[in-house]
């Protein structure tokens, strides 16, 4: 069990700490939102995330990967979530990359990692039809029509669905529409004849979309990994992604507070600093505990995912539940002690607050993975 | 095979001569090894047991040879702990000698006063209790005002001390003392005598959980010999705060039952036990089910907070800031636990002796009762609280 970084993992975080501060700071979130962008994120700062392997970290050398593995990816998305980045990382890296390096057959790795790693190839993961997390209600039907299907439906919050050059769907092939079985995974050029494509403005700033697929034609060249055999890539995939969006979560947690504890020596009231309040004090060191133990969370969780350990899962749900309540209390409190200026959008606080929920729902909530951690743990 | 593979083969064999087999069962109660003069041994395998561990030192794995220690490194201790576990050996010795005292002396003491002390802990032969708290000395711990004079060839302690655990059954005390009352932290010296002496009294206080493992303690003009001071006079506070560091330690580790319920398994099973299941084998109140999921992934991250910090540690990385919420965080985990226990027990868990519960049951109330203290004893919550703040976090006084 390693809950300690090695040195090349040091390194890593390093580059990425710079990376982020100088060339993705706030400021930078704050542009994209003042002026509207279409895109949501800066292309151009994507390939640049590209060309320092951030894209392919989860890719093997063979397609034009890094290979620092998860621990790797986590310790840039920690960084990431420090700065509030907006980036493609999360659609793109932990959840389209990794649907087809685990279930990809050999041409559409071939085809799909080498662009991702590259920064040339954005991918968006169709998965929830309603506003909670629930990876096997699936209603969206894909109907056998010969040696191909026809999908209908419609998908909501999809990540970065609106710039997505490929969707990868969950549609139902077989089942009723609660059951795990019987959920296949399409990967769809997202310019195919029948997808309608809306973008949902979060409140994060960040991107989303709801999608409608209107009898939308998919080969069989299209089904990524096995007919009715989806569920078994989305769960691993989905761990993924809720252990990365906790590492970001972690990130995110951890500024938040720095900065509040600055506020505190700084804010003058009754003419001394107001972080010499006990009752600030207190509230800071409680903060203080909750997010170191946050950060054993993650990297234990990382480590399972980097160890191919059978806990994986229980940790995605310790990990998600434990950062998604922390990030809650930690926002919340952050911004009263800002006080009245906590309230405005000049100061920062108010956009962690804001990313902070939205990264807390995705993929599940604390209330989704502490039901989940109960069945696993067998009660 | 190397060094280490050895230690252990020879270890596993030497346990398996030495360890009786009714040391390897769940040690009740009243057969904890306290050792010291007047040690009762209800089960007589614990003073064999007892024995042949300080035969080696091996109450005390990495203190030096010359002090009755075992003289392990780090590694070896490591593994003495693994093989000990495997075979789910009692401890040999409960000791505040070993756990709180002897660190401090082989810091701060002489070398007459080790080789006085450190060999009869090892063997447990005297039993300490700690005179720290006075009645008006609580969190403030530095105000205590317990008098020593100095009367050239020895001192006089006259004052009062309160929550000192064991004190009627200790053989020797550890206790901090004003020698100089126009200084706070400067004044106090930190002084050993035996409880035997003239003018030591010692009262058990009755506490909420019906035990009484704490007294009051009375010195009136006991004399001390002048070799059992501690360190320099007046400088008695910096060995007293070491010291409360090993006590924090001690106590931070009960929060690792996390999802434990003592005899009745895990906090899950009991719930489903004394709840019932619904028709997919979940408990049956999805309510208190959530509770449950939530202490235990707390006590997960808990334990994995604690790693993580041993492996900082010993790869010289992080500041080690987060060893500062153990005592905090684990003594509050451990009230939770004890509260959801007893909302799983239901009444089951509020009988207080005679028909109608079991022990493992009676043992719950008992318990949760005892776990309100965790948060006051060795410094309160509010103290840990308030040493974050200002050590890490460095906010203003």
């Amino acid at each position: 069990m390693a809950l300690v970084l090695n040195e090349e993992q040091q390194l890593l975080r390093d580059t990425a700490m710079q990376f982020f501060q100088e060339r993705a700071p706030i400021a930078q979130l704050r542009k994209l939102r003042d002026s509207k962008d279409a895109t949501g994120f800066d292309r151009a700062l994507w390939r640049e995330m590209a060309n320092l392997g951030f894209a392919g970290i989860l890719i093997s050398e063979k397609y034009g990967g890094t290979d620092f593995g998860p621990i790797g990816l986590g310790v840039v998305l920690e960084q990431a979530g420090r700065t509030l980045a907006a980036s493609p990382l999360v659609s793109t890296v932990l959840l389209g990359g990794s649907a087809i390096q685990l279930a990809g057959n050999a041409t559409q790795r071939q085809e799909y990692l080498p662009a991702i790693a590259a920064g040339e190839c954005l991918l968006a993961l169709a998965l929830e039809e309603g506003p909670h997390h629930n990876p096997t209600h699936i209603t969206t039907k894909a109907e056998a029509e010969g040696s191909n299907f026809r999908i209908s439906g419609e998908k909501v919050f999809v990540l970065d669905g609106h710039v997505a050059d490929y969707l990868i769907v969950a549609a139902r092939t077989s089942g009723k529409e609660n059951d795990r079985n019987g959920i296949t995974l399409f990967l769809l050029d997202a310019k195919t004849k029948g997808i309608t494509i809306t973008r949902s403005h979060m409140v994060d700033s960040r991107n989303a979309a709801s999608i409608t697929f209107d009898n939308v034609e998919a080969g069989n060249a299209q089904v990524l990994g096995s007919v009715d055999g989806g569920s078994d890539v989305l769960d691993q995939v989905l761990d993924i992604g809720r252990i990365g969006l906790a590492a970001e979560m972690l990130g995110l947690v951890q500024e938040a507070f720095d900065k509040t504890v600055e506020y505190l020596k700084e804010r003058k009231q009754f003419g001394v600093p107001i972080g010499s309040f006990q009752a600030l004090k207190h509230r800071a060191a409680v903060m203080f505990a909750e997010i170191e133990i946050c950060r054993s969370v993650v990297l234990d969780a990382l480590t399972a995912l980097e160890e191919r350990r059978n806990d994986v899962p229980l940790m995605a749900s310790l990990a998600k539940a434990r950062l998604a309540e922390t990030a809650r209390l930690v926002t919340n409190e952050c911004l009263q002690m800002h006080g009245g200026m906590g309230m405005t959008d000049q100061f920062d606080i108010g956009l962690f607050m804001k990313r902070a929920r939205v990264a807390a729902v995705t993929l599940g909530s604390a209330d989704y993975h502490r039901d989940r951690y109960a069945s696993l743990d067998g009660f | 095979m190397d060094a280490l593979e050895t230690f252990r083969q020879e270890t596993r064999e030497w346990l398996e001569a030495n360890c009786p087999p009714s040391m390897r069962t769940p040690m009740p109660e009243e057969e904890s090894p306290w050792g010291g003069r007047n040690a009762q041994w209800p089960n007589p395998d614990s003073k064999k047991w007892l024995d042949a561990m300080a035969s080696r030192g091996w109450t005390a794995p990495t203190w030096p040879m010359i002090y009755g220690g075992g003289g392990l490194n780090k590694d070896e201790a490591r593994i003495l702990q693994q093989e000990l576990g495997r075979i789910k050996a009692r401890p040999a010795l409960t000791s505040f000698g070993i756990w709180m005292l002897g660190p401090a002396l082989l810091e701060y003491a002489n070398e007459e006063q080790k080789l006085e002390h450190l060999p009869k802990i090892v063997r447990g032969e005297i039993r300490w209790c700690q005179g720290y708290s006075e009645p008006g000395a609580g969190s403030d711990l530095a105000g205590l005002q317990t008098k020593c004079e100095d009367k050239g060839d020895h001192y006089l302690v006259n004052g009062q001390k309160i929550w000192t655990s064991y004190a009627d059954k200790a053989d020797w005390i550890f206790c901090l003392v004003r020698t100089d009352t126009s200084k706070k932290h400067d004044g106090i010296s930190f002084l050993l005598f035996d409880m035997a002496s003239e003018g030591v009294e010692a009262r058990p206080i009755t506490m909420i959980s019906g035990a009484s493992p704490f007294c009051e303690t009375f010195f009136t003009d006991v004399k001390v010999p002048k070799e059992n001071l501690v360190g320099e006079l007046n400088k008695g506070w910096t060995i007293a705060k070491r010291l409360l560091q090993h006590e924090r330690d001690m106590i931070s580790g009960m929060g690792l039952g996390g999802g434990s319920a003592g005899g009745l398994g895990g906090l899950e099973k009991a719930a489903k036990d004394y709840y019932g299941t619904d028709g997919e084998g979940r408990v049956a109140s999805p309510a208190l089910r959530e509770r449950i999921a939530q202490q235990k992934m707390d006590g997960r991250a808990f334990s994995l907070t604690l790693a993580r910090s041993m492996q900082e540690a010993k790869a010289g990385q992080g500041s080690g800031a987060a060893s500062s919420i153990f005592k905090y965080y684990g003594t509050e985990l451990n009230k939770r636990r004890y509260e959801l226990l007893l909302d799983v027990l239901g009444t089951q868990a509020l009988g207080w002796e005679g028909d109608g519960f079991k022990q493992d049951e009676l043992d719950v109330t008992r318990s949760w009762l005892r776990s309100k203290g965790n948060s006051i004893e060795g410094g309160t919550s509010e103290v840990q609280l308030n040493v974050v703040a200002k050590r890490v976090l460095g906010l203003p006084d």
